[in-house]
């Protein structure tokens, strides 16, 4: 479950949402310069909110009144970056381990291959990222963030940066994660398409503000 | 013309002692300075920054000047060192080490910082989100990635150190055997009549010495940029 309820002043633009979801795939639905980003790297705890509180998993993440905010490191999410972000100083298998290794988890051979297998990047370990197609890249990400074992996935348009063929080659891979990872996942996009095929429920945003929450229908209702 | 007398050899070792110690032990400083001046703001920050350059800026001769009044022992901190810890610095090869490192350190700083501003900040939020805390983003994403610039860093400052002369001097002098480096036994070669033949084999042992550092830093930040851009 994820509970929003915040404020947050960005120069001249305000961001407010509110809401609570407790759906596998959360959509974060907005034009550019809506406030998606700003939302999904607040809850990250990437910013701070300026008021109010941020729930994740039970566990208060943000609470401004009470003092709260737990550092991005300590809240056990995942998060996938438009630009996969791989580190270029180490081999895909050590991208992979990254997250586990900081998080001081034991190995999980089983996992591991789940990951490896579900992404199909098994091919890929040994090389370095410099040396990867931008799909290629897209999915080690996806798995480094799925192997910290988070409780929360962020996906800041992880196909943004990708062109239709691409896109069409990772999405299968997307819809195999929402139904087989079982880790709840907050997706933004400007994409009404892609979001009809991944999320469960949308939040609409249009400059800052929360217009519309509701399943995936309200994409329909609102375009 | 050379065959090298245990006079010169016994400067070109302390020498080499000299500026190993000043630049080993000047290193983690110079990288904890680098990273709070490429990362942190805070109070004082461009004074810090100019202090870090004085040395740079100064005439050496006022830098050892003022290392013996600190160091030396009467010194407020040499008095100290001497009476708690034992440490000497004063005419010892230690004092010299102390004006090489603190007489390089700009220049041991200056490609750290650099190269520390260079990383990209979202990997080290990537690194974040993944669960390192800011100490292990640290040390497995910002350091790694700046490491040509350490290495740069460092045979900058060992160049340096190596050549070091007037502060050296002003703060250690220049007794043989303790603390008469490169530098100085090719000063008082030169005072010496006869002693032209000596100077010259030790000033192309200094060139040679110098060009070695700039090449070994050459491949060192090549092969380390290699490795960083991921191929």
């Amino acid at each position: 479950m994820l509970r929003v309820d915040i404020t947050k002043q960005l120069g001249e633009f305000s961001l407010a949402a509110s809401f609570t979801s407790e759906g596998r795939v959360t959509g974060l639905f907005g034009a550019s310069g809506s406030g998606k980003t700003s939302l999904i790297n607040t809850i990250a705890g990437l910013l701070r909110p300026d008021r109010g509180t941020i729930v994740i998993d039970g566990e208060t993440v943000d609470d401004t009144a009470a003092g709260i905010h737990v550092p991005t490191w300590r809240r056990r999410i995942g998060y996938v970056f438009q630009d996969a972000r791989l580190f270029p100083h180490l081999d895909i298998r050590q991208n992979l381990d990254y997250g586990r290794r900081m998080n001081g988890l034991t190995e999980d051979p089983a996992q591991h291959k789940r990951v490896v297998d579900l992404l199909d990047i098994g091919a890929l370990l040994d090389r370095r990222p410099g040396k990867l197609s931008g799909g290629e890249r897209q999915r080690v990400a996806l798995g480094r963030a799925l192997l910290s074992k988070p409780r929360l996935l962020l996906l800041d348009e992880p196909l943004g940066a990708l062109d239709e063929s691409r896109k069409l080659e990772i999405l299968p891979y997307l819809v195999r994660l929402r139904d087989e990872a079982g880790v709840p996942m907050v997706y933004v996009s400007h994409d009404a398409a892609e979001l009809r095929q991944l999320a469960t429920q949308i939040v609409m945003l249009r400059r800052g503000q929360v217009t519309a929450f509701g399943g995936v229908k309200v994409l329909t209702a609102g375009v | 013309m050379f065959e090298i007398s245990p006079t010169e050899w016994t400067a070109i070792l302390l020498s080499l002692r000299v500026a190993v110690i000043a630049t080993l032990v000047a290193t983690p400083f110079g990288i904890a300075l680098a990273w709070l001046l490429a990362r942190r703001d805070f109070w004082g920050k461009s004074l810090l920054d100019a202090a870090v350059h004085l040395p740079l800026v100064l005439p050496p001769v006022v830098t050892g000047y003022l290392l013996l009044l600190t160091f030396g022992k009467r010194g407020l901190v040499g008095g100290w060192l001497a009476d708690h810890l034992g440490i000497v610095f004063a005419f010892r090869w230690t004092g010299a080490a102390l004006a090489c490192g603190v007489m390089s350190f700009p220049l041991l700083v200056r490609p750290i910082r650099l190269s520390i501003e260079a990383v990209d900040r979202r990997l080290e939020q990537a690194a974040e989100t993944l669960g390192a805390a800011p100490w292990r983003v640290f040390a497995t994403v910002t350091l790694p990635l700046a490491l040509p610039g350490v290495l740069a860093g460092m045979v900058l400052g060992f160049a340096k150190a190596i050549g070091e002369f007037g502060a050296t001097i002003t703060f250690v002098s220049n007794i043989p055997g303790e603390t008469q480096t490169i530098s100085s036994a090719i000063y008082s070669l030169i005072q010496t009549p006869d002693g032209d033949t000596a100077a010259a084999r030790l000033v192309v042992i200094s060139v040679v010495l110098a060009v070695g550092a700039l090449v070994a830093a050459e491949v060192f930040a090549r092969r380390a940029t290699a490795r960083l851009h991921g191929h």
